[in-house]
């Protein structure tokens, strides 16, 4: 059904809420042990297409492959099974903020092992040792800064040993330090566990220096695909107001309305 | 983890109290010691009007309570009411030929049975007949007999 | 005109769908087999969380509503010259009524909000969602043990509250209004019936606790991921569980009133 270099394969994806069309028609291929970014403006349902490719969400066509299975025909089990090969960083960390950090990263292998408390707290260690923030076993959740806690869910997030990793936007909001940190990490953990990863960001600059391919949306479809560099030479407009930040021009800068003049005179 | 083992414990002395709770509901303000504590034994009278004779209702000796009501039925021969007394074991047994009345609690109040003692040396056990009763007096239909024997007497005196 | 039978429509159909949304969401919760190794900790916290924090409360007014009962209750029996029968009257109103009901509204208030405000704020920052993406049910891990939490604890939080409101009336009537002790105690245990009196308080209880726990975590679950969203499913949980208890109280009045 699909070859064997794709891990995930989006065929003839559409969704829509509210009545709005988020996707149209997506296509997109994520290849085994490579770094793919999808990349788009804002609202263009970036984190929407994670969702989706986790079954949390449910297109209105078209389907999405996990490893050559349908995510959506599955039942609950078999979705559940697909589920802990994945990993998903959310934007805000989504920690548990009833537990420590050490019972954080514990929890999956808690759920989903019957390991001893002791091998726990040493796969435990591995993880955040990976992420420095060995030191942080003990702090609270509320302790932690914006960049400590996505670490913290980085190292959660990979302690079941996922083939495939998610990132939803994990730049945004970090000082440059902390994006360093991060860039860094998932570049590592890609490379090290050899995962394949999937990262959602609008951050050009940051996800260039570390994607091998990269998908840009707008309006629901790809607009472009291809490796870092060949994007950055590209002619199209859409492409070419994305990736050097134009305020106008191919993406209007105004959200679809009628003309000021129209809505002004209008009564 | 020292602090889930206090949590259990706060939980533990939680359920705790509140069995505690339920016991005293049960001793202290329902009184379910008098009514379920210790033997008792059944002892059935046949009447023929029980009034407002209820389940549960209060068996007395001199006004000392000795047992309770446990359950009422009709007859199919006669249409008399079979009531069956459970009385408790640690009291005082009774003679066999006491006699059973059904009583009111001051005026107006709830029905009760009272049992009056008679001389026979043999005593009431378990599965006995009280043989000599005297029903529930109904105040209507004590009213309509003073009501017909005054006016029978007022006819008379015409 | 059309336009409002046909929105009176509407919200009829969608208070429909969401009683379907919270049923299905109860037998989802419910339905599966436990696994004790893991939930009974869960359990433990929870009943911690739902029971404990709510006991100073719950013992507090039960204590106020105790006094207070008795001070009334003295007031109107004195006038029959009665006031013997203030044991019966304290009694068989805490253990019928007041107790249930009156727990039942404070653990709306007081357990029920902290639920539904726990939860919707799970969901507002995306902790269920991630819960869901490591391959773990929420409503098992999260949902359940507070459910079966809430449901076990109000019904001992009502045993307590009646034992404090019949011994804070104990206090005010004896030991203030200096009733005997005797005829005190003496009344209420010969009117107070275990099983028509206490059994069915707790019956209610344990009632009140299904529907005061299901609605608040419902509301919780199903909030809009939003500050207004959590705020006026918090108002919901103790609109609707308010109602709900007093409606089922009615009812279950009625039943057990009748030859039930």
């Amino acid at each position: 059904m699909s070859d064997n270099q794709c891990l995930v394969e989006i065929k003839d994806l559409s969704f829509s809420r509210g009545g709005r069309k988020i996707f149209d028609g997506l296509n997109l291929k994520i290849s085994k042990g490579k770094l793919t970014a999808v990349m788009g403006p804002s609202g263009t349902g970036k984190t929407t297409l994670l969702m989706l490719i986790g079954g949390e969400l449910y297109p209105d066509s078209g389907q999405i492959l996990f490893d050559g299975v349908d995510v959506h025909k599955q039942s609950r089990k078999e979705l559940y099974q697909l589920r802990k090969r994945m990993g998903l960083m959310f934007q805000t960390g989504a920690l548990f903020t009833d537990m420590n950090v050490f019972d954080n990263v514990a929890f999956p292998l808690r759920e989903h092992t019957d390991l001893s408390e002791e091998m726990i707290r040493d796969l435990v260690l591995i993880k955040l040792e990976a992420v420095g923030l060995r030191g942080a076993i003990n702090l609270n959740i509320g302790e932690l800064s914006g960049g400590m806690a996505r670490r913290v869910s980085l190292a959660r997030s990979v302690a079941l040993d996922p083939e495939l990793m998610m990132y939803d936007e994990p730049f945004t909001g970090q000082d440059p330090i902390t994006m360093g940190v991060i860039v860094k990490l998932i570049k590592q953990l890609n490379d090290s566990l050899k995962l394949t990863s999937v990262l959602v960001s609008h951050d050009v600059s940051e996800t260039a220096s570390i994607a091998d391919y990269i998908y840009l949306l707008s309006q629901g479809k790809v607009i472009g695909e291809g490796a870092p560099d060949a994007l950055f030479k590209d002619d199209t407009p859409e492409i070419k107001q994305f990736i050097h930040g134009l305020p106008d021009g191919a993406v209007p800068f105004h959200f679809p309305s009628p003309t000021l003049q129209e809505d002004l005179l209008s009564d | 983890m020292s602090n889930q083992r206090l949590v259990e414990l706060a939980v533990g002395l939680f359920i705790l109290a509140a069995f505690g709770a339920l016991l005293v509901l049960a001793f202290e303000v329902s009184g379910l010691n008098r009514l379920s504590g210790g033997d008792t034994y059944n002892v059935s009278a046949t009447f023929n009007n029980i009034g407002g004779l209820r389940v549960r209702a209060p068996v007395k000796v001199g006004g000392v309570e000795i047992g309770s009501v446990e359950s009422i039925r009709l007859n199919q021969d006669n249409y008399e009411a079979t009531v069956t007394l459970a009385l408790e074991g640690d009291k005082p047994h009774l003679p066999k030929d006491s006699s059973a009345s059904i009583l009111t609690e001051g005026l107006l109040g709830s029905k009760y049975i009272s049992i009056q003692p008679g001389f026979d040396t043999e005593m009431l056990a378990n599965n006995d007949t009280i043989d000599e009763t005297h029903s529930a007096m109904i105040l209507e239909n004590l009213v309509g007999q003073f009501l017909y024997k005054t006016s029978g007497k007022g006819k008379d005196n015409k | 005109m059309i336009n409002q039978i046909a929105s009176l429509g509407r919200t009829g159909i969608e208070t429909c769908r969401q009683i379907g949304v919270s049923g299905i969401f109860l037998f989802r919760t419910l339905v599966r087999m436990p696994q004790i190794r893991k939930t009974l900790p869960l359990l433990i916290q929870q009943m911690y969380a739902v029971g404990i924090l709510s006991l100073l409360i719950i013992g507090v007014s039960g204590l106020f509503v105790g006094m207070v009962l008795a001070l009334q209750g003295d007031h109107i029996l004195s006038q029959f010259g009665s006031e013997d029968q203030l044991g019966q009257l304290v009694a068989l109103s805490v253990t019928r009524e007041l107790g249930p009901v009156l727990a039942a509204l404070l653990f709306a208030g007081r357990a029920g909000t902290s639920l539904t405000a726990e939860i919707g704020l799970m969901r507002a920052t995306d902790q269920l969602n991630s819960m869901e993406m490591m391959a773990v049910d929420p409503l098992l891990r999260v949902i359940r043990p507070r459910l079966v939490a809430g449901i076990i604890a109000l019904p001992l939080l009502v045993l307590i509250f009646n034992v404090i409101a019949i011994y804070g009336s104990a206090l005010i009537g004896v030991n203030w209004l200096g009733i005997s002790s005797g005829s005190f105690w003496g009344n209420m245990q010969a009117s107070v019936d275990f099983r028509t009196d206490v059994v069915n308080g707790i019956v209610k209880s344990i009632v009140f606790g299904v529907a005061v726990t299901w609605i608040a975590v419902y509301q919780g679950f199903y909030s809009k991921p939003n500050a207004a969203g959590i705020g006026r499913a918090t108002t919901n949980t103790v609109i609707y569980g308010s109602l709900l208890v007093l409606a089922l109280d009615f009812v279950l009045t009625a039943m057990m009133l009748g030859e039930w």
